[in-house]
């Protein structure tokens, strides 16, 4: 199905060709931020704090300063002098950098050492001792509300309650209406757990400060360098650190997905450490810092409705969001959209009518609300739509693929302008189901099911058919803290026809050095391998939003494709000049230019890349270097149909995925061996959510799972063997037709999976249970329901 | 996840490492796989002043078959009960726990006596030793004793090893006539401790009578714990569905589960009574089969 258009030996697009980027990986020879070792590095530890909500009574570093090694002990006291004791969110809230007065998370930074090795800031951090107040926190978010509730955010001029902002979007009435009238409505409550990233690598950074040439370079684990430079330059531009005094490096990346976009208290505190000793200062989160401390992703509180009529014609549908950010809103969205982009939750469906609304409180806990390896709130959205869809199916008898196919978008209807006022580029949900039934035999398994079923066995099939946006995004609409959402591409051949080309987008895992050398070997015929990615440095790199919801392909990938056509143009133009033509005579082919009806005068691109720097047309500029700052007309939207099979033991309840079928649609695909990675990763943090994973918080705000012993990430022994596929149709507005892959399969899997257990209770008249669905939380569906005695008796 | 300071010492004959333990007192801590201790150093939940470490003596390491009973040196890593053949043929019940225990790394490097001296209620090996109904020798400078399974565990990370005492060899009794074994546990994901665990060993005469049951359960009570009354309701029967039964409900009857983030006591004890019956019918197909 994957035409290529170039040689093997190019190595265009539709290559499965192997990741350059391994090599060094392989060989254990990446280099990450803890990598980074720079003469005179001090090392710096973060003091914690044991509660969620209390105020800092006293500090007493004495001790702590007394241990040989130990250079100082920073507290917000001290950053208070330099106005660094708080900074902005990306979304314009605020966020302590170390406190002054008060704790509003366990685990938050309280102070931070600076020492000679880590092993003494380690020991350090236990000396300092720290007296609290300990007050009532807020954990229950419904409750953040109440009138009685204590106002956390009290350092905010006029804060009256804990709201934090409210959004809605679609037909109100009209969407009411349908309602009263329907023959049908279905409703659930849900929640999206609060979850982690839990990235391999940790956050960190080596913050370098040169008091002579009054520069700063920073090492860290950043997604989005560019953006973080200028993000310094705000917050510390009026202690000297302009933007041109900063240069932002991400080194290799031990997985991002979202965890690392935000500023963290500790790259600021290593900056200012750094500033005032004048000596590199390295910082590295250990496991469990990361997991207590560092943004979580989802946390929505959804209430879903459905509207149709009782044959399976959608009508409408109205979501009710309780979006719980913890104590300051540090999600990573683009500015005018405080739910990113939830409103995609109509679906893949045709109607005509949808009301959303969210409201979003502060609580005790971490801040965050990233966009965890999906577009902004894009999971949640997908979530709540396929989990809606099948429980309506399951309401009228209807069998859910039948009334997916009844209700889907047609492929004729593309544009389609969803009722929450998207406009969906392209799609052909249809085909992609199709394929995914014809996969898993659809038919048979529900034969076999039926059977099951009397003899009082667990078997499930879920499905999940959803659409992605992705790509953020046109600058008519997106930004982050202002600067616009564009990316960027440069390249610049060599008089020998070797390349490098940089980007503002750094790559985590993701392959960019082989997939952007793929693109640029599509449009110009220089072979992928004769091509260097360089991202993550702004020094080099030009500017770019970096690298997160699915947008690298849908920006600097179209980018990279422009700027290659600029070179095209030209290198066109100087073939004419060698072989004495005139451009409209002239031929391309991959990697070379030849003239019409004579293909044996051609000139190959690296003759003509030769000729810009030894022989270029008198008029033109010489050399053969172009950048492109790519600003995208519309999003991408990707799709996929997702089905998923679970056989459900019925004495335990252990939940076995015995089959998963994932057909995706990204438009045109670059690398389909990358893109079919992507999927695998992305489906086993799609069942994380859906069966294991959870930030679980008691009544005092307490952490109970801030270890990987009880954060349970699933590993390859979790995951079943996955079976993929795709349907091709290309985005009609992205110059090489790509839409993006990374997400999709975290966005599609979890309602499969939660549709496939659910079908499996059905029986039992169990109509939704909220993700990660353990075995332990069926046991509790089972026992409410009554029907656990009978199975009890039966063993 | 950075322990406090310590010294270290890596004796190489177990009369050294003995000596040493006198020496420094109770601030020593013996060092086997590391895969309990280091973890619980890197948290600071233990902060031992001295580690001798047991890696460098060779004798504590072997698996031989001697007078009627299967001898495991307390050094012998896990990994080596999965993959030896003696152990197989009577004791398939060590594939069973060890494929549960972690990963291949643990494995690699966690050694039996490690997974005993540890007293951990969570750990699976005691319930297999309970099941099988092994016996402990333990070495002291004033020589060795050697004290029953049953009398093995204290408490909470308690056990008979004295603070001055190492774990030198754990024995088993080889089965004669029909026999079978097998574990399980619920785990929430690879890596877990158990939800509940259960080892079951049964023997049987020539009519298929049971002659003996061991039954050891997993992470439900304070200390590993023997389900007696389900081995008694075994004992002398045929095994017939009602006398199965019968044991898988004792069993959920007797232990004592706590509520956590792995599941109340109610789900725990359906847990036990499942796996229960599961082990006992393995055990059972096992013996048969054979
Ligand atoms: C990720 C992970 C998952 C795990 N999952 C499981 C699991 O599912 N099931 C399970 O059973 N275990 C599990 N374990 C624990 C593992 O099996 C350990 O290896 C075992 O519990 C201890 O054995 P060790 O040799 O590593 O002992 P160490 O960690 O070296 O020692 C443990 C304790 O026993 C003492 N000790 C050790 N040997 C002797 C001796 N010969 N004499 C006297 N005292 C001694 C030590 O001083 C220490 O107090 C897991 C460990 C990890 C890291």
């Amino acid at each position: 199905m994957i035409r290529c258009k170039t040689s093997k030996e190019i190595g265009g697009m539709g290559h499965s060709m192997k990741r350059k980027e391994d090599d060094r990986f392989v060989h254990g020879t990446g280099n990450y931020t803890d990598d980074v070792k720079l003469p005179g590095t001090l090392y710096m530890d973060i003091v914690r704090s044991p509660y969620a909500y209390a105020k800092i009574k006293n500090i007493d570093s004495s001790e702590a300063l007394k241990i040989p090694g130990v250079l100082a002990v920073i507290t917000g006291k001290d950053l208070e002098q330099y106005n660094l004791h708080w900074m902005p969110t990306l979304m314009s809230d605020t966020q302590m950098v170390l406190p002054v007065d008060t704790v509003m998370y366990q685990a938050q930074e309280v102070a931070a050492i600076i020492a000679t090795e880590k092993y003494i800031a380690r020991d350090a951090r236990e000396a300092v001792k720290v007296e609290y107040e300990l007050m009532k926190p807020v954990v229950d978010p419904f409750k953040a509300l109440d009138s009685d509730a204590p106002i956390l955010r009290s350092d905010k001029e006029d804060k009256k309650d804990n709201h934090i902002w409210h959004w809605e979007v679609g037909q109100k009435e009209e969407t009411e209406r349908i309602f009263q009238n329907a023959e049908v409505t279905v409703k659930e409550q849900m929640h999206i757990p609060r979850i982690h990233v839990a990235s391999i690598e940790t956050c960190g950074c080596v913050a370098s400060y040169d008091k002579v040439e009054n520069h700063l370079t920073m090492y860290m684990t950043t997604q989005a360098p560019h953006a973080i430079r200028t993000v310094i330059a705000l917050v510390a531009g009026h202690v000297g650190l302009t933007e041109e005094k900063v240069r932002v490096i991400s080194p290799d990346i031990g997985g991002g997905f979202g965890g690392k976009v935000p500023v963290y208290p500790g790259y600021v505190i290593a900056i200012a450490a750094s500033f005032l000793i004048g000596k590199p200062v390295k910082w590295i989160e250990d496991r469990s810092e990361n997991l207590q401390a560092d943004s979580f992703a989802r946390d929505y509180h959804i209430t879903a409705e459905l509207a149709g009529t009782k044959d399976g014609k959608i009508l409408a549908t109205r979501m009710k969001v309780l979006a719980d950010h913890g104590y300051t809103d540090a999600s990573a969205n683009p500015s005018k959209f405080p739910t990113g982009m939830f409103s995609i939750a109509t679906g893949s469906y045709d109607y005509s009518n949808a009301f959303m609304e969210a409201d979003a409180v502060y609580t005790n806990k971490p801040p965050g609300g990233v966009a965890y390896r999906c577009s902004f709130r894009v999971t949640e959205a997908v979530h709540a739509i396929e989990r809606m869809t099948d429980r309506y199916a399951h309401e009228i008898g209807k069998d859910p693929a039948a009334l997916r196919f009844q209700n889907f978008i047609k492929k004729d209807q593309f544009p389609y302008h969803s009722p929450t006022g998207w406009e969906y580029d392209s799609g052909d949900y249809e085909a992609g189901l199709k394929l995914a039934m014809k996969a898993v035999d659809y038919d048979n398994l529900r034969i076999e099911q039926a059977e099951k079923r009397k003899k009082g066995e667990l078997m499930g099939i879920g499905l999940s058919t959803f659409t992605e946006v992705v790509g953020a995004g046109p600058s008519k609409d997106f930004d982050i803290l202002g600067i616009k959402m564009f990316d960027s591409a440069e390249i610049r051949v060599h008089p020998t026809g070797k390349a490098i080309a940089r980007f503002g987008t750094k790559s985590q895992g993701q392959g960019h050095e082989t997939t952007y050398a793929q693109i640029i070997a599509e449009e110009l015929g220089i072979p992928a391998k004769d091509i260097q990615i360089e991202e993550g440095d702004t020094d080099t790199a030009p500017y770019g939003l970096g690298t997160y919801a699915s947008r690298s392909t849908p920006t600097a990938g179209a980018a990279a494709a422009v700027a290659a056509r600029k070179l095209r143009d030209k290198a066109k133009k100087i073939a004419a000049h060698l072989l004495e033509v005139s451009e409209d005579d002239l031929e391309w082919e991959p990697g070379k230019f030849s003239v019409k009806g004579a293909p044996e005068k051609a000139k190959t691109i690296q003759e003509i890349v030769f000729a810009s720097y030894t022989n270029h047309p008198q008029g033109m500029e010489a050399g053969f270097e172009a950048t492109h700052y790519y600003d995208p007309p519309n999003l991408t939207f990707p799709s996929g149909a997702y089905i998923c099979v679970v056989d459900i033991d019925s004495d335990t309840f252990e939940i076995k995925v015995r089959k998963f079928v994932a057909i995706d649609d990204a438009g045109h695909i670059i690398n389909p061996m990358i893109a079919q990675g992507q999927v695998h990763g992305g489906l086993t943090q799609g069942i994380a959510p859906a069966m294991y994973e959870e930030l679980i918080y008691d009544d005092d705000g307490n952490i109970l799972n801030g270890t990987l012993m009880d954060y349970l990430v699933p590993t390859a022994v979790e995951s079943p063997s996955w079976e993929t596929g795709h349907t091709v149709t290309p985005s009609p507005h992205h110059p090489i037709g790509a839409k993006g892959i990374g997400e999709s399969p975290t966005v599609g899997a979890p309602p499969a999976i939660a549709n496939a257990i659910i079908d499996a209770l059905k029986p039992y008249g169990i109509t939704h249970l909220d993700i990660p669905i353990t075995p332990y939380k069926i046991f509790k569906a089972l026992k409410e329901k009554g029907v656990l005695d009978k199975h009890i008796q039966e063993l | 996840m950075i322990p406090s300071s310590f010294d270290y010492t890596a004796p190489s004959s177990l009369d050294e490492a003995l000596k040493l333990l006198q020496d420094l007192g109770d601030d020593a801590k013996i060092l086997a796989g590391g895969h309990s201790l280091i973890p619980m150093m890197k948290l600071r939940f233990a902060e031992p002043e001295h580690l001798i470490d047991l890696n460098n003596v060779p004798e504590l390491s072997y698996l031989k078959i001697e007078g009627g009973m299967l001898k495991i040196g307390a050094m012998t890593r896990e990994v080596e009960t999965e993959e030896s053949i003696d152990v197989a043929n009577h004791f398939p019940i060590f594939a069973d726990v060890a494929k549960l225990i972690a990963d291949p790394q643990v494995r690699n490097f966690g050694t039996l006596g490690g997974n005993l001296a540890h007293g951990d209620a969570a750990n699976d090996q005691p319930a297999v030793m309970l099941a099988l109904n092994a016996s402990v020798e333990i070495a002291g400078l004033n020589g060795r004793r050697t004290v029953g399974i049953d009398d093995f565990f204290y408490g909470f990370y308690a056990t008979a090893v004295q603070e001055d005492e190492i774990l030198t060899e754990i024995s088993i009794p080889i089965p004669m006539g029909l026999s079978g074994n097998a574990y399980h546990k619920v785990e929430r994901k690879v890596g877990d401790y158990a939800t509940g665990g259960v080892a079951v060993h049964l023997e049987f005469d020539e009519q298929r009578i049971c002659t003996k049951a061991g039954i050891g359960l997993t992470n439900v009570n304070p200390t590993p714990l023997r389900a007696v009354r389900s081995e008694a309701a075994l004992v002398g029967t045929s095994l017939n569905e009602e006398d199965i039964a019968s044991a898988a409900q004792y069993a959920s009857e007797d232990c004592n589960p706590s509520s956590d983030l792995r599941g109340d006591v109610d789900y725990k004890r359906h847990i036990i009574k499942a796996i229960t019956k599961k082990m006992i019918n393995k055990a059972k197909q096992r013996a048969f089969n054979n």
